[in-house]
């Protein structure tokens, strides 16, 4: 088994807000974090296989570059997170939140060739998701 | 699973020498960093939580209140100071191994007491080349 990373890079505008709060409340419950800005996101995605004997690889560089501009970059990239996206309607987008939507994205797109996502949101903050491991 | 990862950082002075050994036996075991001088590190210190999102705010913890904890656990205590000097270190000579440990001890409780997230790591980054963890493995 071989685990390889392919790393992307994107920037999305949001604001943390629960629509079934008060502006105040959302003020009280989230911070400066309620206000509109932005991020330069990077995300880490690891895949895991067993190379292909006639190609020594374990999927095609090209392939994945194409799939992780459609279904992430096509979805979040120059988007707002709120208004662009169904993801953040009933829990904000915090990097915890955006990580374990990416995953389960990427999860429907590769199946169990991925292994996890990590998504940096700044240089000093990231937050990983991989697959609960399986109970013994 | 979910991790969080937060990175801080401190500046601090050490010196390595164990009162358990002779002068010639400390040169040997820690070499420069036996310095009696002292010598001194910009510490990263890598701090992962886990634990359950919490519904309300979408977030393990608050980073706000991560980065409050830590550093009233942490870098206040270690950050421009010589470690050697902490009642820490009293019994322990400051090495990075236990500079994590001391680290590790210190914010499990503090974490614990104040949230639901729980500390699975600490990654103290000693040098470029060195670091130094405690925890769950990545």
């Amino acid at each position: 088994m071989v685990r390889l990373t392919r790393a992307i890079d994107f920037s999305a505008s949001l604001r943390y807000w629960r629509a079934e709060l008060s502006e105040a409340e959302n003020r009280a419950l989230f911070g400066r974090a309620a206000s509109q800005h932005g991020h330069n996101y990077r995300l880490e995605v690891t895949l895991r296989g067993e190379p292909d004997p006639r190609t020594g690889m374990v999927i095609d560089l090209k392939e994945l570059k194409a799939l992780l501009e459609r279904e992430i970059a096509g979805r979040f990239d120059h988007r707002d997170l709120n208004r662009d996206t169904p993801y953040f309607e009933k829990s904000p987008p915090t990097p915890e939140n955006f990580a374990r939507v990416i995953f389960e994205l990427l999860r429907a797109a590769l199946g169990d060739l991925l292994y996890g996502v990590r998504l940096r949101q700044e240089e000093d903050l990231w937050v990983d998701v991989v697959e609960e491991p399986a109970r013994s | 699973m979910i991790r969080l990862t937060r990175r801080y950082r401190f500046p601090a002075a050490h010196v390595l020498r164990s009162p358990a050994l002779s002068d010639a036996e400390n040169e040997r075991a820690y070499g420069k960093c036996a310095n009696p001088a002292g010598h001194g590190h910009d510490y990263g210190l890598e701090v992962t939580v886990g634990g359950p999102l919490d519904e309300r705010s979408g977030a393990l913890i608050p980073i706000e209140r991560l980065d409050a904890l830590v550093e009233v656990t942490l870098l206040d205590r270690l950050g421009h100071r010589l470690l050697n000097e902490d009642p820490w270190f009293a019994a322990a000579v400051p090495t990075a191994e236990h500079i994590a440990l001391v680290a590790w001890r210190a914010l499990a409780p503090a974490l614990a007491a104040e949230s639901s997230a729980e500390l699975v790591r600490v990654r103290l980054v000693e040098t470029r080349r060195n670091s130094f963890e405690c925890g769950e493995a990545p």
